[in-house]
């Protein structure tokens, strides 16, 4: 496929190089990510370009990769009126997302006591397939959750009143009708809040890297205040409540297709006029899972604090366990932004992207509004992950969206036949970073040579100006799911 | 004729395979069974809990869909695997399937667990009688 460099790290698929595409596709990468792309997600682009109601640009992110309907890595919004609603442009994990939590802790103080504390994480946060959470719910309690989020889990003791300010959207977007959802879905999700579910999902301890601070301010802001700090990444989403929500409309959707007459290149694109009756159930439903995902991270971030809280016998407050911020990367939600030059009310759909919405936007909490608000991308298990800030560019230029993480590039299947699980974890042991996983196949998938660079993929967006750097942190323990 | 084959270029962050069956019965128990195998050695997978199902719709693939995503559903309600399948599936006006799947209690220290899967995609969804045999691809999302 033909594209066009519009400027230094941003490409441009035009609207001639497929029938159909409404808006011309745009894909954040350098030379090098550019090179090496997956073509499918030029394919999978210029799908969703052709989707009505689309507005400015189909997008995709330099950590993008063959996704089904969307590539991972995609945004698009779309009008409110004329446009639709995709369940495959927000995926089956919906609000899956990542929380970075600050601590007073150095290395120092940490190593001597990391199989403990790894021990003790292990213990008190359930991983892999079919685990069960602490939080016991009935139907009535799991429903004032999918529309309270966060304010559930502070008012049941779960979490700080300052936690919210810190978490996108206040951890509660309004909206959320729990009358949308299938009884199946609240039976399949009711067991499972506090769990970390499997695949890529993680809880991970870091080093703040104090030589590789790009942006002073914003670190101090953050919390950063000694060198190498202690740092926790919790990478999870909505678990087989979300899972359910997205199975039960997608099929929704593929009868609603023929309703409305509506064409698609894939079948995984399926979807509804936003302003339908199909589309506005979805949408309240969708909600219903994002609330209930920050509802799960945070009831992961109770638990994690109560395990550094016994290790290190002192309180989670006095350990300085403040969250930095808490992003969802698979969602699809109402924002304001500039359609040819006029601000407008559109649904803007990240499929493995992050909100980075830059310095002095109202929906920045105050506290980091001089700066823009935090953006958290999670490395493979094995490498480096990076908290970065938003920028006026990306507001600009892609709809106040970048990158959520390094990106696959090599099957799960083919990275197993090149690791081993127990080789990998004795290796990662060896350079340093302590594994606790439930599986050994499972570990052996989420290998770092299964994935693109991270350095790159974020030096992509900083280059570009979607999303500014501002400092490195590097594994020391993982715990998979 | 294997039962399936996992396509380890096909989909990146997630599972794909095809499944072959004589029958079209064959053919779904082919898929149900890949679906699990993906989650868990299935041989190490006893067949002592089951469990009735019934779905009808008016396609193959909506058919296929929602089978799997009643075991997918029933994996996490249930907490169970699932590694045998008798079905039968008729076609009137639309498609019904009716059968018995076993399987055992999810449990880390007596299987070999591997990852999660979370549903079963649309995306290159497939199913083809060629000759005197069934062929389907299926895309999960783990």
């Amino acid at each position: 496929m033909q594209t066009k460099k519009i400027e230094e790290h941003i490409w441009e698929i035009p609207v001639t190089e497929k029938e159909g595409m409404r808006v011309p596709a745009r894909i954040i990468a350098s030379e090098k990510i550019m090179k090496e792309m997956d073509q499918g997600v030029y394919n999978q682009i210029t799908n969703v370009a052709c989707l009505p109601g689309i507005q400015n640009y189909a997008y995709c992110m330099p950590d993008g990769h063959w996704g089904y309907g969307f590539p991972i890595g995609g945004v698009a919004a779309f009008d409110l009126k004329e446009g639709i609603i995709s369940p495959g442009g927000i995926g089956f994990d919906i609000n899956c997302g990542v929380r970075s939590v600050r601590t007073n802790l150095s290395f120092d103080e940490v190593k001597p006591k990391l199989n403990e504390l790894m021990d003790a994480l292990f213990r008190l946060i359930p991983a892999g397939v079919g685990s069960t959470g602490f939080v016991k719910l009935n139907t009535e309690r799991f429903k004032e959750i999918m529309i309270k989020g966060v304010d559930w889990c502070i008012q049941n003791g779960y979490g700080w009143e300052e936690d919210r300010e810190r978490i996108e959207q206040g951890g509660r977007i309004p909206g959320a009708n729990p009358d949308k959802v299938s009884q199946k879905s609240i039976s399949r999700g009711m067991d499972q809040l506090g769990t970390l579910g499997s695949g890529n999902h993680y809880l991970e301890l870091q080093v703040a890297q104090t030589d590789r601070v790009f942006h002073p301010e914003a670190a101090k802001v953050f919390g950063i205040d000694k060198p190498n700090q202690i740092f926790v990444m919790i990478h999870c989403g909505s678990r087989g409540f979300g899972h359910q929500i997205a199975t039960d409309y997608l099929r929704v959707f593929t009868e609603a297709m023929r309703k409305y007459n509506i064409q698609i290149l894939d079948k995984e694109l399926a979807c509804a006029p936003f302003n339908s009756p199909e589309g506005q159930d979805y949408y309240e439903a969708m909600l219903c899972a994002a609330n209930s995902a920050f509802a799960n991270r945070q009831v992961i971030l109770h638990k994690i604090r109560e395990a550094f809280s016994q290790v290190f016998h002192k309180s989670p407050l006095e350990l300085g366990m403040h969250i930095v911020y808490d992003v969802a990367h698979n969602i699809a939600k109402i924002e304001e932004h500039l359609v040819n030059g006029v601000k407008k009310k559109v649904l803007v759909h990240r499929k493995g992207a992050t909100r980075s919405f830059g310095p002095g936007h109202v929906d920045v909490p105050e506290f980091y509004r001089q700066i823009g608000q935090p953006v958290i991308v999670g490395g493979s298990m094995e490498t480096s992950s990076y908290l970065l800030v938003g920028t006026q560019k990306a507001m600009e230029m892609t709809m106040g969206s970048t990158l959520h993480g390094s990106g696959r590039t090599m099957s799960r299947g083919a990275a197993k036949k090149k690791v081993r699980g127990y080789e990998l974890m004795k290796s990662m042991e060896d350079r340093g970073i302590s594994v606790r996983a439930v599986s050994m196949s499972g570990l052996a998938e989420e290998a770092g040579i299964a994935y693109k660079n991270i350095s790159e993929v974020v030096e992509a967006v900083d280059q570009a100006g979607i999303s500014r750097k501002v400092i490195e942190l590097k594994p020391i323990g993982n715990i998979k799911g | 004729m294997p039962k399936f084959k996992f396509l380890d270029d096909v989909a990146i962050a997630d599972a794909a395979f095809i499944a072959y069956g004589k029958t079209l019965e064959e053919l779904f128990e082919s898929c149900a069974l890949a679906t699990f195998e993906v989650m868990v050695a299935t041989k190490g997978v006893k067949p002592e809990q089951k469990e009735e199902i019934m779905i009808k719709d008016q396609n193959l693939d909506d058919l296929l869909f929602d089978f799997i995503s009643e075991l997918i559903y029933l994996k996490d309600v249930r907490k169970i695997f699932f590694s045998k399948f008798d079905l039968l599936i008729k076609k009137n006006k639309d498609y019904k399937l009716t059968g018995t799947v076993w399987g055992e209690k999810i449990d880390y220290k007596k299987q070999e667990i591997k990852r999660d899967v979370k549903a079963i995609t649309y995306h290159l969804l497939e199913i083809k009688k060629s000759g005197n045999s069934w062929k389907a691809q299926v895309i999960l999302d783990t």
